[in-house]
Parts: C-alpha cells; structure tokens; sequence
C-alpha cells in the first residue's frame, strides 16, 4: 500500500451486461502488490463476474482491465497467464480425468519449451524439462500436503482435496497474481483453516499478491488487507476491514434497512 | 489410476517414475514379445514353414490377420489422440487412410520412392488435409463436430473419383499400389508386409506414449475434460486442436499407405467407407478411449470377432441353407453391433479399463475378488 500509485492490477470503469441484465456497473478499483484483497458481497452481486472478467473469461463492454501493462479485456484468454495471472473457480474446474501431478504439470504448459515434435520424441529434450519441471511440482506438492494423491484421478478425489489440488494447479503457473474464487466454499471449519493458511503462507513466503472472493465474513475480515464490496453490481464500499465493518452502505446491503 | 505397486517397489528418479516399463523385466517381456511376434514372418521367409506344410493356409491366415490388425492399430491410435485425449470426434478416420494410400502410391509409382520415404510423406500429406477438415473445431463441438468430419468421409472419396481422373483411377475406383521394396527385397505379402506394418506400429507405439506421458498428451487432455480452464491456464485452444487433428490424420495416412500396400490398391473400390471409420470408433470404444492399451485392444478384440463371426456365420449357413445368403451377409455386422452395445452398457471405459482393474486385483489377492 506504500506505492499506492502503481497497482498491480487496476479496474476502470468495468462495465458488463448480458443482454438487458446489467451484471457490473462502472467498477473501478485496484489491487496492490503484495496485498490480499477481497471481494465481498451478498450472494449474484457479481463477484465471480467481476473475477471473470479480470481473469479474461469475460469480456466486459466498457471500461479496462490493466495488469502487466496489458488490457486484460483484450488480451487472448490463452495469452493472460503467461502475463502471470491464475485463478482458482467456484465450481472445481480441474481436468477429472488426469491425476494430481498431472493436473499440476498441465498448469506449467506456459513455462515449458518443448515443442510437439520433442514431446513425442521424449528422450532429450523433453525428459530433460519434463524432470525439471517435475522438481517445481513437487515442490507445491510437499507444500501442500497431497504427496498421498500424487497418482490419484482427482476426478475421484473428495471435495476439500480437489479444491486444494486446483489450489495446487494455479500455484504451478508461479503467479504474481492469484484469483481465488471461494476458495473456502463448503468446507468444514478444520478444511477452512488449512485452507487460509495456505493462503496466507502462498501470499507471505512466495509474495503473491492475492485476489479473495469469499463469504466467511470472519475469515475474510482477518486475512484481508483491503476489501471491495459489490451489490447488485455495483461498488458499495472499499477499504480496510475497520471500514468495511462499520460502513453502513455494507451494513445495509447485508442485513437491511432499517425502514 | 493410482498405481497398486508390490511392497517395496519404490521409484527412485523421476526417470523411472516417468517410463512405462519402469522394471527391468518389464523392459524384457515387451521387447521379449516385440521381438517374437517380429520373427513370425521369417518363418516363411527363412523356409522354416512353406506350402508343403500341411499348416501353412493356417499360418498365412494368421499371418494376414496380424498384419491387419497392427495398421488398424496405427488409424486407431490416430483416432485415440483426436477422440480419446483431445475429446474431438470424428467420422473421417477411413477417408484419411484413402489420402494417405493415395499419397504412398502416387509417391511410390511416379517418383519411385522406396516405402521408407512414402510412409512419413503419407503421414504429413495426410496431416494436411486433416488440418483442413480440423478448422471447424474452432466453433462446433460434440455432435456438430461429428457432423463437420462427416464432411471428409464424403468429399474424399468423391475426389478421388472426379479428380485427376489420370493419377486417381477415375471411375474405376482404384489405381494400382506398387509392391515395396527395400535392398532389392520384395514386399509381396500380407506376411512380408507384416514386417513393415510391424515395426511401423512398434514407432507410432513410442511416439504415443511419449505423447501421453509430456506437455503435448497433457494440452491435449486438458482441452477434453476443461476447455474453459485450459484456455486461462495458457492452452491454446485452437491450435491445440488443430494439432490433434493433424496428429489423427497422420495416423491415418501412414494405416492406409500400409494398407494400401498390402492389398496392392487403393481407392474407393477397396472399402474406405463411413462403415469403417464408423467402426473404428466402436473399436476405440471397446479397447478403451484416451488409454494406450485401448487401440491395441479394441483392434484385436474387433478383428478376432469379425473373422469368428465369419466362420460362425457359415457353419449356421450351412446348417440353415434356405437362409445362407442373409446369414452371410448380415451376420457379421450384427455381431460387432451387439458387442458394441454390450460394452456401451457394461463397460463403457473399455477392455483397458477391465485390464487395470484386473491388475489392481491381482496385486491385492487374496482380498480382492
């Protein structure tokens, strides 16, 4: 928050509507580095929208999206996470029929150089980078604590562990930024634990700046450095915790007006 | 499949956890059998069996039995990548091998080409037009797909009838495929032809499974089960996509320059119908979808059936004669139908899947049935 002029990612003036159905309404806001921002709201307010379209999924009709120097808006989907950004999704969006290691290997496709006629040659080159990269996988592995899956289809796996494995695979991208879409979502309170410290120990020991979308208020409200509040597609609030606490625009949105 | 591994059997380098034959009398037996099942046709060549030999119509039917199953194999793998790892499927697999009879032939015939050379020309000839045919995966998916490869079943055949009618056989419908040679040595039969479909199938095998186990056989998974994720997670959709497409028309291209070879011909006269890629699709779904046992196991189960329910047919034949000719010709496709919804409905993830399970079974006897 020091260098408060140069975001790692900054919002302006988001503006994204499916046909009549107005989603976002002129979002602006921005992320710092190294910061864990959050994104709250009551239930299709928009948030994994507004995610979506930071992660490149949609494309919103007004407004930009700058991170790394690019509109995310108008960058390729398939270009954006080599700018060095991943998400996590809502509903598990991992490759069911491949295992754990494969899954997390599958998510260092942008860093490794092997082109197709090498990989199906295999000896050389590609066994070379294949083992490199492997060295990195099981490096988030160990961390993670899933050495136990490693060769499990995580089409298989119980929920908890897939969100962890999908966890897992964005963290194999090595990016600057990371997008966690309810990462916490249906998880009993241990799971819940776990998973914030993972969180927290992704964003201090490998300085990953991070973007949280979550409803355990609680959670949100001690692991968050900075919180946007949405509602009804629109920016209600945003600053620290303290604020967001006490303001009464979330208050309101939350639990109603008082006639 | 989490791998069930005898006590004590512990991978020790990311080497050995990456190989498929990661014990060494793994490496035996497969070369052992690789070697083995090479040696058959020397049999003949070597004059160990000849026409004296009261078993040897025994040995030459087997002999053209195995050489068709190994370049059904090679389609098969082709259409594995497309269908059973990238998730596209297509109905042109038989129209492919046409383009690559074609190609080898043509090379073979105008340019004298030894079969070395034509092999691979198929194969990227081939690669070519499946490109072509791949373009519309871009946009349509599942069964719009299907509908779009279905193009290729028909526009291919029908070229090859009213195009450079000179080269192509025209009307006729086929055009002589030369007997290869190489060193002077003539491949003149199924049981020569053997040789070379043999170790051809022995590469694609490699090249296969080195696929599956690196970044190309990942991108191409990751676009069948997530497409979505795949793109953000830096995939590139179409590219990938068309890649496998290439890949599955090679495939094709160098199973119909073998085949095209074996039978001396090529063209629409010699059954490239939709039937057959049709019934390709069946086999890889009785071996086994986006496995690397699937093809070898559809192929041979499909084509052993087929030659069984040929003798059966005729023994019933014979035993109803006022119903032999229906017998004879609709008895067969009946059979491969009646499998093939048997394994729809009991084991949709094919023989391969059956295997693995066995397998895991086997290791934890006695406490697993």
């Amino acid at each position: 928050m020091e260098n408060i002029n140069n975001p790692i990612l900054s919002v302006e003036g988001v503006e994204l509507s499916f046909g009549a159905n107005r989603v976002l309404k002129n979002i602006s806001f921005d992320v710092q580095p190294g910061e864990i921002r959050a994104i709250i709201g009551p239930n299709g307010a928009g948030k994994t929208s507004m995610l979506n379209c930071m992660s490149g999924f949609y494309r919103p009709q007004k407004g930009q999206i700058m991170f790394a120097g690019q509109d995310v808006t108008k960058t390729p989907p398939h270009n954006i996470a080599s700018l060095g950004m991943a998400r996590t999704f809502q509903n598990i969006a991992l490759y069911t029929g491949l295992s754990t290691l494969d899954n997390l290997m599958a998510a260092r496709h942008i860093h490794m150089k092997q082109r197709s006629l090498a990989s199906m040659l295999y000896w050389g080159t590609a066994q070379r980078e294949e083992i490199e990269h492997r060295e990195f996988v099981e490096e988030i592995i160990d961390f993670l604590e899933i050495e136990q899956i490693r060769k499990a289809v995580v089409g298989a796996l119980p929920y908890g562990l897939r969100k962890r494995v999908e966890l897992g695979r964005a963290l194999a991208l090595e990016p600057d930024l990371l997008l966690l879409d309810e990462p916490m979502a249906g998880m009993n309170a241990e799971e819940k634990e776990d998973m914030a410290r993972f969180v927290l120990d992704i964003h201090e020991r490998r300085g990953v700046t991070v973007v949280l979308i979550e409803h355990d208020m609680g959670l949100v409200m001690d692991i968050s450095d900075r919180i946007v509040v949405i509602d009804f597609g629109e920016k209600i609030a945003d600053g620290s915790p303290e604020e967001i606490k006490n303001d009464e625009k979330v208050i309101a949105a939350y639990l109603g007006q008082e006639e | 499949m989490a791998a069930l591994r005898p006590a004590g059997d512990y991978d020790e380098s990311y080497i050995r956890d990456m190989s498929f034959l990661r014990r060494p009398w793994m490496n035996w037996f497969t070369w052992g059998v690789v070697l083995i099942v090479l040696l058959l046709p020397f049999l003949e060549i070597w004059g160990l069996i000849s026409s004296a030999n009261p078993s040897y119509a025994r040995y030459t039917w087997w002999m053209n039995i195995l050489n068709r199953i190994a370049y059904t194999i090679v389609a098969l793998q082709g259409l594995n990548i497309l269908t059973g790892l990238t998730g596209q499927i297509s109905l042109g697999q038989a129209a492919f091998m046409l383009v690559g009879g074609y190609i080898s032939a043509l090379a073979m015939t105008y340019w004298g080409l030894p079969i070395i050379l034509t092999i691979p020309l198929a194969a990227v000839g081939t690669g070519a037009i499946g490109l072509l045919f791949g373009l519309p995966s871009l946009r349509v998916k599942g069964f719009y797909l299907a509908m779009a490869t279905l193009a290729a079943q028909f526009i291919i055949p029908w070229l090859s009838r009213n195009l450079w009618k000179d080269y192509l056989g025209g009307t006729n419908g086929s055009i002589v495929a030369p007997v290869p040679t190489i060193f002077g040595y003539e491949f003149s039969g199924s049981t020569n032809m053997f040789i070379i479909s043999f170790i051809t199938l022995v590469i694609t095998s490699v090249l296969f499974n080195n696929m599956i186990r690196t970044k190309l056989g990942r991108a191409f998974v990751s676009v069948r089960d997530n497409d979505l994720a795949a793109e953000l997670l830096g995939v590139n959709l179409f590219s990938y996509k068309l890649k496998a497409f290439y890949l599955a028309a090679a495939f094709a291209g160098i199973a119909g320059a073998l085949r095209a070879h074996t039978e001396r011909g090529i063209g629409t006269e010699f059954n490239y119908t939709l039937d057959i890629s049709v019934l390709f699709l069946g086999m890889l779904v009785i071996g086994g979808m986006g496995t690397n046992l699937g093809p070898f196991l559809g192929a041979i189960f499909v084509i052993l059936l087929d030659e069984g329910a040929i003798i059966l047919g005729e023994t019933i034949a014979h035993a109803f004669p006022d119903q032999a000719g229906a017998l004879q010709t609709s008895f067969r496709p009946i059979v491969f139908g009646v499998t093939l919804i048997i394994f729809l409905i009991f084991e949709p993830r094919g023989l391969a899947h059956r295997w693995y399970l066995f397998k895991a079974a086997w290791r934890l006897r006695p406490f697993a049935r």
